[in-house]
């Protein structure tokens, strides 16, 4: 049986693979799918939480799992609003690729 | 056997997320995110959290990544040019994530003893006690049967004790994450207004330029 400790590594290495997606990548769809995984990753440390952290009754803590439930609400109503702008800026620039876009460097 | 599972479903995660970074295809990184969000909703269920593991594979691996690969069919991607990172972005990219994986394997390593422990199991005497719990009134007076909730009843008149998870998500969310929860859905339907708007307006600029 895994202890706490063991779903807490792998939530942050899965997020660390995240943000090194978010940095190396040039594909800003791709970068979308790495914030994701980062979220997914911030979600699996709380329910890992919830159900180590038996309240009195002896049942999980489902404060962790309603967290998880509203966290996969927001990241479905962020995935349509973003993938709506990806395609609007297609639409402007031709390119979804970040380092061509450039006209807000200083 | 437990042990097994948990390698697996954490390999899976692990390696869904790998590859997503490592594929140049966009498609290719859309199909092992799902790989990883499967390997995640494993680990959810083998934390006895049943509905939000199912949750995860309906709203990631069903909703988000057919979204993700219509959006990349639609814009019709080419795959990326090989080597045209630069290498302070590649330097950066393993630095700070290895960084940050260090100071998380510091902090599971410093902490307290009782927290290497296995989360204790839930048990028939478990079960009991929560439906003994929910028949209660606050007073510790037992509720009339016409009161007693579904949860008890779901609780105690069962053969084989099961977890009622996704009873008590919702008595949770219902009793006690009632706001949020409206707050929840006037914040989808903006989100479908914004994306309303946002398809609409760029559609007449691509009008004014034509």
């Amino acid at each position: 049986m895994a202890s706490l400790n063991d779903y807490l590594l792998v939530s942050g290495l899965l997020f660390a693979i995240g943000l090194a997606g978010v940095i190396i990548r040039s594909n800003i769809i791709v970068i979308f799918m790495c914030l994701e995984l980062m979220l997914a990753a911030a979600s699996l440390t709380l329910v890992a939480f919830s159900r180590f952290n038996v309240s009195s009754n002896g049942l999980p803590d489902y404060d962790g799992q309603v967290f998880v439930f509203f966290i996969i609400t927001v990241a479905a109503a962020e995935v349509a609003v973003g993938l709506a702008i990806i395609v609007a800026l297609y639409r402007a620039r031709q390119t979804i690729n970040v380092e061509d876009l450039t006209s807000m460097r200083g | 056997m437990d042990q097994f599972l948990f390698y697996l479903f954490g390999f899976l995660a692990l390696g869904g997320g790998l590859l997503l970074v490592g594929f140049r295809n966009p498609v290719s990184s859309a199909l092992s995110m799902v790989v990883s969000f499967i390997g995640l909703a494993g680990l959810f269920i083998g934390l006895n959290a049943y509905f939000v593991g199912i949750v995860q594979i309906l709203v990631y691996a069903g909703a988000i990544m057919v979204l993700f690969i219509f959006i990349i069919m639609l814009l019709d991607l080419n795959n990326e040019k090989p080597f045209q990172f630069r290498s302070a972005t590649i330097l950066g990219g393993l630095a700070i994530p290895l960084l940050f994986a260090i100071q998380v394997l510091g902090v599971i390593q410093k902490g307290p003893a009782e927290h290497s422990e296995k989360f204790p199991l839930i048990t028939e005497e478990t079960l009991q006690q929560a439906a003994d719990g929910f028949a209660l009134k606050s007073d510790g007076e037992l509720l009339p049967a016409s009161e007693q909730t579904a949860i008890y009843r779901s609780l105690a008149h069962q053969d084989s004790p099961k977890l009622p998870d996704t009873n008590l998500i919702g008595e949770t969310i219902f009793k006690h994450y009632n706001m949020p929860l409206q707050i929840m859905g006037v914040l989808l339907l903006v989100a479908t207004v914004g994306v309303v708007v946002l398809s609409k307006r760029s559609s007449k600029n691509a009008n004014k330029q034509n």
